[in-house]
């Protein structure tokens, strides 16, 4: 279960809205903070906590992309490839983080390092190619700045 | 022009409340709040403020129907959850200007009778959030927010509501859904949310640029401000351009500047000397023009008879290198991603479209691949729930209008031209 302090800002989440199910997205995102993916304890600590059926919380926690259903590395790298970031070469820095990461999309380093997620845009389109490193922007990716990024984060 | 959607966003420190009320911020608050609800609303409808979602529904219209509904309590949802591709105009005024937008939407919640505001922020802007969260504390303690605002007995709660990476709920029935902590799934409509929104209560949804540009048209008046733009597309716009050109960026120009000018005279043109190939205009939902059609006024209105939409004013460029059904085949990607599972047409005929699109593109095409594209966007167009699926569909058929050749020779040759001088 959650300890106190988790359990208080989930009240404080609460008491901002009508009913407690609007309080779910909020607490999912504490519980990804606290278990770093939800796993299927997180979310049931999530249906105890508000009260609400197992199923409804797993149902919706899957229908979003920010939710994590595995566990991940300790950076998540947030690749954009849409439209504006892959005619500025996006697919260019995939293929470097295959090649010199051995990191595929929704996959995690073997050493635990970084985890590649794929992104649908993520709204630095003049700066393109773009990517957040957990909650990171960075951009104006190259192939060179992009390895350079990369060990910042350990 | 004078900016206002973007003024002072050079300013370090702009997001400060400090700074903010150094250049008039928060005088148009004192203002609104001389006045009653119903002529706020009447100064915006005299404004001719349309919304900037991407629709251009005029504001004051959806004003009123709120405000003809006698229950209560009303919500003031703020949209910001920006999610399509090639858009980044919101964000400047979420991470810059946050005090713009929260002054709007306290003015707005005044002029609906709405005491409790949410600001719908998509997942991907951690710094968006921080920074509004600060704003609104910032906001709160000058009692600009809160029980008693500024000693007026007027009411407005604001806080933000972080969305979790699903471009369906800036659809605004969607929105709402996830708000209440569901799938975002869109409703049908009516009932409209203007009267059977939030928690089963009257809603309503605008779009943060919209929402920004209340205190201005409070300070200066809503006929002064209808004669920047056009005359029936009014305002400032923010026009977000992206992809092959000079200098990208977020411009603030009167609406209905011509796309040309945009490309050309604001983004500095096509960079590397390269020719110009194709505009998505209003993001990646939009249709295609080619370059010969890209003489066209950017507002709600004229763009329609161009054969595309103002959408959310994301001017994606691309030069002669860039391969159509490349384009066509990662747009559709998206929309398959993105499609809610709600209805058939949508779930289904964004994934066949992609499926086929991924054929022609690696060289697998087969004959009568087009028509097969066409019949299924036939299908689809009209018949999916919500715009979404229409989106999709349209993104293809503007393609084959104007490119078809190239998809023609992909099945034709096996091979994309371009590709190998990229
Ligand atoms: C698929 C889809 C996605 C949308 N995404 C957004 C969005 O990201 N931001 C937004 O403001 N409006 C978006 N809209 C439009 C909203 O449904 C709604 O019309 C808008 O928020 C109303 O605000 P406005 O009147 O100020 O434009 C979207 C609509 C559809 C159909």
């Amino acid at each position: 279960m959650f300890n106190e302090t988790v359990l208080k800002e989930i009240d404080g989440i609460r008491a901002k809205y009508p009913d407690a199910r609007s309080a779910l997205l909020p607490s999912l995102y504490v519980a990804q903070r606290e278990f770093g993916w939800l796993s299927p304890e997180a979310m049931t600590c999530v249906a105890k906590t508000l009260n609400l059926p197992e199923a409804m919380v797993r149902g919706t926690a899957s229908f979003y992309a920010m939710f994590r259903h595995n566990p991940v590395g300790r950076n998540v790298i947030q690749l954009c490839t849409n439209v504006s970031c892959m005619i500025l070469g996006s697919d260019r820095l995939l293929d470097l983080l295959k090649s010199r990461f051995d990191l595929e999309p929704g996959e995690t380093t073997k050493d635990g390092r970084f985890s590649l997620v794929i992104m649908e845009c993520i709204g630095a389109c003049g700066t393109a190619p773009a990517m957040l490193v957990n909650t990171d922007f960075h951009d104006n990716l190259t192939e060179q700045n992009l390895e350079e990024i990369m060990g910042k984060y350990k | 022009m004078e900016k206002i959607l973007l003024k002072n966003i050079e300013n370090p420190n702009s997001a400060d409340i400090r700074e903010y009320q150094k250049t008039g911020g928060y005088q148009s608050i004192s203002n609104a709040f001389e006045m009653q609800p119903r002529d706020v609303i009447e100064e915006v409808k005299s404004s001719g403020l349309r919304g900037r979602g991407g629709a251009g529904f005029p504001t004051a219209m959806k004003w009123n129907f709120a405000n003809a509904d006698p229950k209560f309590p009303k919500y003031l949802v703020c949209n910001a959850d920006e999610g399509e591709p090639g858009t980044f105009k919101d964000r400047p005024i979420l991470e810059k200007n946050p005090h713009l937008l929260i002054e709007g939407m306290v003015i707005s919640g005044y002029a609906l009778r709405a005491e409790y505001g949410y600001i719908y922020l998509r997942g991907e802007y951690p710094l968006a959030k921080d920074i509004l969260d600060n704003a609104i504390a910032q906001a709160r303690e000058k009692n600009y927010l809160g029980e008693n605002i500024l000693g007026k007995n007027v009411k407005f709660e604001l806080s933000v509501y972080q969305g979790a990476g699903a471009y369906i709920c800036g659809e605004e029935t969607a929105l709402i859904e996830s708000l209440e902590g569901k799938k975002g799934q869109p409703r049908s409509k009516p009932p409209f949310p203007v009267n059977v929104g939030a928690w089963e209560m009257p809603t309503i949804v605008n779009n943060v640029e919209t929402l920004s540009n209340v205190p201005y048209i409070i300070a200066i008046g809503g006929e002064a401000y209808s004669k920047i733009g056009r005359e029936d597309c009014t305002g400032p716009k923010l026009y977000c351009v992206s992809g092959h050109v000079v200098k990208p960026g977020v411009y603030e120009l009167p609406m209905g500047t011509n796309l040309r000018d945009i490309i050309y005279k604001h983004a500095g043109g096509i960079k590397n000397n390269k020719k110009l190939k194709a505009v998505l205009p209003g993001g990646i939902s939009t249709p295609v023009l080619p370059a010969d059609r890209i003489d066209c006024l950017m507002d709600f209105i004229s763009m329609p008879k161009h054969g595309s939409m103002l959408g959310s004013g994301a001017v994606i460029v691309m030069d002669e290198s860039v391969c159509m059904v490349k384009v066509a085949h990662r747009a559709l990607k998206f929309f398959e991603h993105e499609s809610c599972g709600k209805c058939v047409p949508c779930r289904e005929g964004t994934g066949w479209l992609r499926q086929i699109l991924g054929r022609i593109e690696s060289g697998k095409g087969k004959q009568g691949d087009i028509e097969l594209l066409s019949d299924i966007t036939d299908i689809m167009s009209g018949r999916t729930f919500c715009p979404l699926g229409d989106g999709a569909a349209g993104v293809v058929t503007g393609m084959l209008r104007h490119f078809r050749d190239e998809f023609e020779e992909h099945i034709k040759s096996g091979h994309c031209k371009l590709s190998i001088d990229n």
